[in-house]
Order: C-alpha cells, then structure tokens, then sequence
C-alpha cells in the first residue's frame, strides 16, 4: 500500500529491500539536484536526508484547477515522479495521486499537518473562488478559501503551483462569475512562491521545492513573488529564435516559407518579450522544443496576468528594453530634411521683400526732393 | 563736400593697418597644449572589432541611457543611425567593394578641445585623467560646442524641454570603482578597444604598428591629429573612409583664440580704444562746439 | 539750426499697420509654441547644423543690422561730422531694438534660457569661473552691456518728452536723468563705439572655432576685420533705408544729400572689405576653390557681386542724389551683409556631406514676427517720443 510508505519514509534497509543501491540512490538525487540548479553538494544532503528519514512533508491542495501542473510533474525524470515521491519527498496528501479518499483523506490531511506543523511544505494547485463566500469550490463541505486558510497557518513554505494557483488563470479570465484568484491574494501578507505558466515547467517547481526540503530555503523572488532563477528573464532575451529577430527575418503567416525557415515569430503575436519564463532553456519533460515557439506558435504569454487573457494571440506587444538590431549604420547617416514647403515659403517671403522694396525705390525716387533743413 | 576724401582714406587705411596687424597669423601667441600627465584614453583597434555591439549595449546600460527606437522601420530596437542625445558610443560600419571596416565612435578627449574652448559659461572642462567632463548645472545650451567639435560628438537633446548635452564622459561616473574602466572597454570580448594610460596606449600602438605593419594604414590616428586626442585608432583602412577626415596638427582653437589673445589680452586694447575716443571726442567737443547737450539744435 | 526731433504724434498704435502687429502677435504664439514643445519639433535644427536661422538671421545679421547706431556715432562723434546728427537718434533707435530683438532670439534660441542671468553674473556659483577664452563669452556680455547703452544713448528722447510730463515726480526725474545723461554723453558714446567694435568682430572670429569644419572661401584670420568693416557699412546702408522709409511714410525730411554722403562712405568701406578679402584669399592660395563650380565658389560669388554691385551704384555722385537709387543700393548691400554672415554661419560650415538644414516654417515665422514687432515698436516709440527729425521753418544755410 502506498499510503503506509508515503507516510513513514524509506531507511535505507527498506530502499536496499526495493533494489535501488546506495551509489545508484545518490547518483539520482544529484542529478536531480543538478537538473533544478541547486549547488554541488545538494544531491548528497538530499540523498542523506531522504535516508535518516527526514523526507519533508508535502500538503498538496488542489482547487479550481484542471491538474495540468501535475500532469506536468509526471512527466519529468530527473527525478522521475517515482524517485521524488518514494525518495526525496512525503508526499502526505496529493488527491490525484493518493490512494484514500472522502473522510480518510481528510483525516490523513489534518494528522499530516498536525504532525508537521510549521514545517511541511503546502502546494496550491488551482485558483480559489471568492464570489459569493467562495461557494463554488468546495471539499468535504468546506470552501476552498477556508481550506487554504487553515493550511496556510500551520505551513513551512507556501508553493503555489501554476498560473491558476499564482494569480487565477483559466478561471479568472474575463467575466471570472466564480471570483477566481491566486493564492497570494488569499493569504495577503504571507511568503506565497509563485511558479505561474500553464502549465508550469515542471523544474521550476522542483528547484523550489527541493531547495526547501534540503536547506530550509527559498530562492530569491521577485515582485510577484517567482523564483528569480526562472522568472528573471523574459523569454524575448533567451529565444533560441532571438537572432532572427535581431535581423529582422520574421514568420508572416503560418505555413508561408519565413515560417517553414524558422524564423522569429514576433509579427504573429509572439508574447515572448512580456513574459518572464524560461522555457526556451528548460525544456518541459525533456523533450527539447516541446514549447511553444519550439513548435512554431508564438508564445501567449501564460505566466503573465496582464498578458494571458488580457491580450490577443495576434497582438504585436511592444518591446520593453529594446536592443540593437543585426544591421549597422553607415559612416554618413543622413540627418537633417529640406522641406519643400518651407523652401517655398522662404522663396516667397524673399522675393517679396525684395520686390517690395524695389517698388518701394522707385515711388521714393519719384518724390520731388525735400528742402534741407 | 561733406567729406575729405583723403582724410576718410588715411584714417580708414590706418585703422586697417592696425587692425591688419594685430589679427594677422600670430606664430604660437598661444602655447600648444600638451598631454597630461595623468592622462587616460582608449586604444581602439580595427582588425580587432567584430561588431557585436556589447560596448554600445554597457555603454547604454552604464550611462542610464534610453533606446533610440526612433529610426523609421526600426522601431522595435534601439538602432542609432549616429551619436545622438541618446547614444555616448556607436559601432558603424564601412563597406565598399570588398573592403570591410567597423569603426566605434565616441568622443576623442581631445587634448586640446574645441569643446572646451567654445563653452562660455565653462560647462566643459577638461579634468582629472584629461577626461573632458560637461557639467549640467550651468550649461544654457547654446551649442557653440557642437560648432566646434570637429568630431561632430557633443550631442544635444533635442527632444527635451530641458536639454542638456550628451556625449561619452569615459564612464565618470564610474570614478568610484577601484578601477575605473568605461563599461566599452570592460565588456569588449576582443579587446578591441582597451582602456589605460595614454603612455601605455600610444606605445601598445606603436608596438603593434612596428609588429604589423602589414595589417594596418601606418598611422596612428589622434597621435597628432587636429593637436592629439587621447583616444587612439589604429585601422587596416584609410582613415577618411571611417569618417576622421581632419589630419592637420592644429588644434581647432589655436587661430581662434590667437587672435581672441592677441587682441585682448589683459584687456588692454579695449580699454586704450576706449580712453582714445574719449579724448578724440573731448577735442571734437572743444574744437567744433558740439551740441552740449545730445537734442540741442 | 538742425532740425529739432519731434514725435509723430497721435495714439502709440495709431501708425502702426494691421498686418505687421498681426504678424507679430503669431511670431509670440509660435515662441510660446517653441517653449511648449522644444526646440526639436519648432525648428529644423539638428545635431549636424546646431545653429539655424535664428542665430545666422536673428543674432547676427539682427545686430550688423543695428550697426546704425554705431557707424553714426562714428561719423559724427568721432570723425566730428556734426552736420549728420539728425540722423542720429532714428539710427539710435533702430539699433536698440534691433540688439534688443536679438537679445529675445538668443532667449529662445539657447536650449535653457533661464541660465542666461549667470552670464553677466560672473557664471554664478563660481562667479568669474567662466571660460575667459570663449569668443561667445566676449559676444555676450558685450552685447548685453551695449543693449543697455544704447538705450541709454536714446534715453534723451525719453526724457526729454517726459520732462514736460503733467505727472510731476516723472518730470523731476527726468530733467535730472536728462542732465546726467548729457553730462556722461561722451563716455557713454564711446562706450557706444567700444563695444560693437569688440563683439561684431567677435561675431566673426565666432566660426573660426569650426576650424576645418569651416569652408576655405569664409575660413580667414581676418574674419573679425571681415566682419567689423561689413557691419559698420551695413548700420550705413540701414540708416539710408530706414530714413527714406521714414520720410516715405510719416511725411519728414529725408536728407537726401546727407544720405548720399553717408552712402560714398559705405561705398569705400565697400572697396576695402572687398580688397581685403579678394587678396588676402589670392595670397593664401585659395584661388583654386573660388573656381570650384560648387554651391561654395557659387556663393562666394554671389555674395561679391552684391558687394561690388552697390559699392559701383554709390560711386556714382549724381545718380546717388535720387533717393530711390541710393536706397536701392543701400538695399543691395543689406542684402550682400546678410548673405556674408548666411554663408559664414551656415553655408561654409561643413559638418559632413550627409547633414543637411532648412528652418521649419513656424521657425522662419518667428524671426518674421521678430522683425514684425520690432517695426511696430519703432513705428510706437517715433509716434510717441521725439525721435525723427522734425519738419522745420527755417532753411539752413550749409
């Protein structure tokens, strides 16, 4: 039974008993270590931790969400889902994964969080309605605001997972009936990480929440509280497709020849200089070019509130801190303009200054002269 | 005859004479002005440049400067055709025929500045390290400095309504820093163009030329030119095809200010002049009993 | 007797034509515009050609124009030809609008105009820390100190209408400022001389600082004598216009042969700027570039044509009596001093063959309204004040 297993944690007689050996077990959590980002050194204090038995908890709470984000994790393999919920991590209460369900699993929920308290690691996945008292997400006839609540206070780290879960998502688009939102929204002045996308690369989530599990912290965030190792830039300025850009060989439609070359998508409404993602350097599920752009569809800007479902696909967005081109100007630029109008007008003025004052001699010439006085 | 044609002509002649005399071509009234000794520069190299614009992208980014989106067709980057109110430092290109060229543009910290001379108010001023500095606090932004560099550098912003001038200060604001590089030559992957002593600089140049005298025109660019410039270019091209189209060793300000010199120097020309048609006009006074008074028939 | 000044009389606007304030008020419209906006998007000025029409116009041909004030007080001061002093005081006026109109175009020129004050303060905070090498700097407090000359040099004909003012703390006032004006008279005058001989000469060595930038034909040593010798025949020429002109259009003498005189003056003045630049070119070799075919060698013969041109007309001792034939040549040279500083200020300066510059209409409507305003005050102040001569009874005997 899985339950027993996710709850106690594996020594490493037990892990001896399943066939995976000591190298074999720390080659696995280093390369997990590694493929998160996380420094030399990690893999072995994660293997060491996993095997004292000191596998964190994990609170996994699932809302308004179409479990996409796990789907996502489940495909991973460094480490695999199997390595990460039998090694690395206590996996306490997943709905789509756990075994139990209906009052079992709620109590298993809260003896978890008790167990744990101030320690586990609580996972949102899903946004949360607030509309009408937050009726329309309820589990064992609790609201799903409630849920979260109770959860959030007694948490270790807070881990929002998701584009739903960090601002809203799907169900927060326009005219959002439910009063979809993130979160963070919830739980106003607590430390809520968000790992936005739709789905969320599934290593943004890991580093997090491996980094936790084996040094107790969190990575540097940014304003919206994303990892700033994957959020820090925009996927503009680490596109595989950047040097089209830069020299301007753009994709006109799809199907048409530029398209066909692989050239920039950016005319079609690629969203890739707004948003804050890094999944043009860490592929989803390790299938290089299984994203977006990587296919030939610009991306729609999914991490992004403002640009997600406030935007067209079509939408050309402008450029927040444009770069030079691949083109060079020559030695003698042309500066400065001639205007026709205005020489025009300088002609006129002149010429009948000019022919003013000629008439002007001729009338004074005619005048009898003065007397001098 | 109102006039005495021959008076007329004598006094007009000497005054010309006069005149004439202390506005002809004066051999160096004026001293040359020579290198400073703590002078930095910049050594830019031709076959060096690769073009990939890392030091126009440091410089933008040291200088808190904005993108230049402003050429038609090229909105979406920051493409200068040319220095510009928002652009210290630019990567041009040379092309004809088969001859290939990149050359970085900048301001040249003129050891003799045109700038300097020009600037009434004394907004610019050549200081530590020679660096030729502009200070916004008193500058009124009428532009004799762009009447004078012969580089066409300082650059005016146009677009404001309170425009200062903007040129390459070699990263003065980076002064503060142990050692104080121009982002340019920090980032520059080749080391293109490299920061230093101006002695370090013209003998890394000279080294070079006697090195290679193959790959480059035999001349050290800002050596001499136009009275030395503490920046210095080495090219495998003729320089006038990269836009330096002055080699005379004078230095822009040197007639100018000889003259400007010669005439008042320590004032005292001008006040002579003074005292002399005030006599003039005393004797006129007594000799033809002018009017006292100036409305007076 | 000379004849007295007096005032046209009549309300202040009451000569003044529709059209010319019409025109001034837009060139005020369009300087508020130029503030609103900048002076990127008002005028064709870019980093290639800093300086405009409103420097080459405005500035320096404004002031060369308001030499009048100077070369009479030349004439008469110096050279103690008191017969000409009628004419002095239109020519007077004349100058202190003209330098006071370019005062307002170097205002709204400059990029930060509310720095100018620091000029004549010693470049505050570091008061006397300007750069005592800028030619600019000679021109501007120059400038500035003979803007208040002249109109101090004018300050008579104030006075000398608001001495019989009903108002009595004017009147006192005036009768005692009138006397220590005339008191200083020959101080100041000289001042009046002094100074436009510095800073129009000044205005010449001005673009020597292009250095190589600055082409051949125009790029002398002798451009500040260039310049100074061109002015003063200039502040000629404008007193012949601007006398016929008066006398044309508010009915006062016009002096005809005093005018005549003044313009065989201008036209040896002429002579010698023309001998000096032709030969000074022909010794340093520049022969070459008078014969280019290019716009450079087509302007430069241009400009001498309309020097030599006029200096031929005034040469001419009974021609020179009509007065439409002398203001037609004292027209022609205006417009020979004009395109002197034009090319020496825009067309010999050579920031590069891919620059290029023409004002902007709104830019040529501001100097238009500049001169606009700059008639109707003179039209206001002759109404007003005693300025032009008057008509007189008595014939004078020579």
């Amino acid at each position: 039974m899985l339950l027993p297993r996710v709850v106690k944690g594996l020594s490493s007689d037990e892990m001896l008993g399943r066939g995976v050996d000591r190298r074999d077990f720390l080659k696995i959590c280093s390369i997990a270590a590694a493929a998160v980002g996380l420094p030399a050194g990690a893999g072995v204090k994660m293997a060491e931790a996993a095997i004292a038995g000191q596998k964190p908890s994990v609170i996994w709470l699932s809302f308004q969400e179409c479990t996409g984000c796990t789907e996502t994790l489940l495909r991973t393999r460094f480490p695999g889902l199997a390595e990460l919920i039998l090694d690395l991590i206590s996996l306490d209460y997943h709905e789509a994964l756990m075994v139990p369900s209906g009052h079992l699993a709620e109590e298993a929920r809260m003896a978890a969080m008790e167990a744990h308290k101030g320690k586990f690691i609580l996972v949102v996945e899903g946004s949360i309605p607030e509309a009408e008292d937050g009726i329309y997400c309820m589990i064992g006839g609790r609201t799903a605001v409630d849920i979260l609540n109770e959860a959030a206070d007694m948490a270790g780290a807070i881990i929002a997972i998701g584009s739903c879960a960090s601002w809203g998502g799907i169900p927060s688009a326009d005219p959002n009936p439910t009063g979809a939102t993130g979160a963070p929204m919830i739980l106003e002045g607590k430390t809520v990480v968000t790992i936005p996308g739709c789905p969320a690369n599934p290593y943004n989530f890991l580093g997090t929440a491996l980094q936790y599990a084996t040094f107790g912290t969190l990575p540097e965030l940014d304003e919206l509280a994303r990892p700033k190792w994957a959020y820090g830039r925009t996927i503009h300025e680490h596109c595989p497709r950047r040097a089209h850009f830069d020299a301007g060989r753009f994709a006109l439609a799809y199907g048409e020849e530029n398209h066909r070359q692989g050239y920039c998508l950016y005319k079609l409404g690629c969203k890739g200089p707004v948003t804050h993602a890094n999944c043009s350097v860490q592929a989803f599920g390790e299938v290089v070019d299984a994203w977006p752009i990587g296919l030939g569809h610009p991306c729609v800007g999914c991490t992004e509130q403002k640009v997600l479902w406030q935007t067209s696909i079509t939408d050309t967005v402008d450029i927040e801190r444009p770069t030079n081109p691949d083109t060079y100007p020559p030695i003698g630029a042309p500066q400065g303009k001639v205007g026709a109008v205005a020489t025009g007008v300088a002609g006129l003025v002149a010429g009948g200054l000019l022919g003013a004052g000629y008439a002007a001699s001729k009338k004074l010439g005619d005048e009898p002269e003065e007397e001098e006085s | 005859m109102a006039f005495d044609r021959r008076s007329l002509l004598k006094g007009m002649a000497t005054a010309s004479a006069a005149a004439v005399a202390s506005a002809s071509p004066v051999k160096a009234a004026r001293e040359r002005k020579v290198v400073p000794e703590d002078a930095r520069g910049m050594l830019y190299d031709t076959t060096l440049c690769i073009g990939c614009k890392a030091c126009v992208r440091a410089c933008k980014e040291a200088n808190d400067m904005p993108a230049d989106t402003s050429t038609p067709g090229m909105e979406n980057y920051d493409a200068p055709t040319d220095l510009n109110e928002y652009t210290k430092n630019i990567i041009k290109l040379y092309k004809e025929g088969d001859r290939r060229s990149y050359v970085k543009r900048q301001c040249m910290q003129c050891v003799d500045p045109a700038c300097v001379g020009a600037c009434m108010i004394g907004s610019f001023r050549k200081e530590k390290y020679g660096v030729i500095t502009w200070d916004k606090e008193r500058c009124i932004g009428c532009r004799y400095c762009q009447m004078a560099c012969p580089f066409n550098v300082p650059k005016f912003e146009w677009s404001s309504l309170n425009p200062y001038i903007v040129k390459c200060e070699y990263c003065r604001q980076r002064a503060g820093d142990k050692q104080w590089e121009p982002a340019c030559c920090e980032v520059c992957p080749r080391e293109a163009v490299i920061a230093g002593t101006y002695d370090e600089l013209l003998a890394e140049a000279k080294r070079r030329l006697a090195e290679h005298p193959d790959r480059y025109e035999p001349k050290i660019y800002g050596e001499k030119d136009l009275g030395g410039t503490q920046v210095l270019y080495l090219s495998h091209v003729p320089f006038e095809k990269l836009g330096f189209k002055f080699d005379s060793e004078e230095p822009v300000p040197e007639m100018q200010q000889t003259i400007q010199h010669g005439v008042y120097q320590g004032f005292i020309a001008p006040a002579a002049l003074y005292a002399g048609l005030g006599v003039v006009m005393w004797r006129n006074r007594k000799k033809s009993g002018l009017p006292e008074e100036e409305g007076e028939a | 007797m000379s004849s007295h000044a007096e005032p046209l009389g009549g309300p202040a606007l009451g000569k003044v034509s529709k059209w010319i304030l019409w025109i001034g008020i837009l060139g005020v419209v369009l300087i508020l515009w130029r503030f609103a906006v900048g002076l990127g998007r008002s005028t064709g000025l870019t980093d290639g050609y800093p300086w405009g029409l409103w420097i080459a116009f405005d500035v320096v041909t404004g002031t060369a124009l308001g030499c009048g004030g100077f070369a009479m007080a030349l004439l008469v001061y110096i050279f103690n030809k008191g017969k000409y002093h009628p004419l002095v005081r239109p020519a007077i006026l004349t100058s202190a609008l003209g330098y006071s109109m370019a005062g307002l175009a170097i205002a709204i020129d400059v990029g930060r105009p509310w720095f100018i004050w620091r000029i004549p303060l010693g470049g505050f905070p570091d008061m006397g820390k300007y750069n005592w090498n800028s030619a600019l700097l000679e021109v501007a407090l120059c400038v500035m100190a003979y803007v208040i000359v002249l109109w101090i040099e004018l300050s008579p004909a104030f006075f000398e209408k608001w001495k019989d003012s009903p108002k009595e703390g004017l009147a006192n006032f005036s009768k005692k400022a009138y006397g220590i004006v005339n008191k200083l008279l020959i101080w100041i005058i000289a001042l009046g001389v002094l100074l436009p001989t510095m800073h129009q000469s000044s205005l010449g060595s001005l673009m020597l600082l292009s250095g190589p930038r600055l082409h051949g034909l125009w790029n002398t040593p002798f451009l500040p004598l260039l310049f100074l010798i061109s002015c003063i025949a200039m502040g000629y020429a404008v007193v012949v216009m601007e006398s016929a002109l008066a006398s044309r259009y508010f009915g006062r003498p016009s002096h005809t042969s005093m005018l005549a005189d003044i313009g065989k003056v201008a036209a040896y003045m002429i002579w010698v700027f023309l001998a000096l630049r032709l030969v000074e070119l022909v010794l340093r070799g520049r022969l070459g570039l008078m014969f280019q075919f290019n716009v450079f060698s087509l302007m430069f013969w241009l400009e001498i044509i309309c020097f030599a041109v006029p200096a031929v007309m005034l040469m001419n001792a009974q021609k020179r009596q009509n007065l439409g034939y002398l203001f037609r040549a004292a027209m022609m040279l205006v417009l020979a001093g004009t395109m002197y500083r034009f090319d020496t200020y825009l067309v010999a300066f050579m920031p590069g063959e891919n620059f290029s510059y023409f004002p902007t209409v709104p830019e040529m409507f501001v100097t238009i309204g500049i001169v606009a305003i700059e008639i109707v005050l003179y039209v206001a102040l002759v109404t007003v004040f005693p300025i032009l001569a008057g008509r007189s009874t008595t014939a004078e005997a020579h």
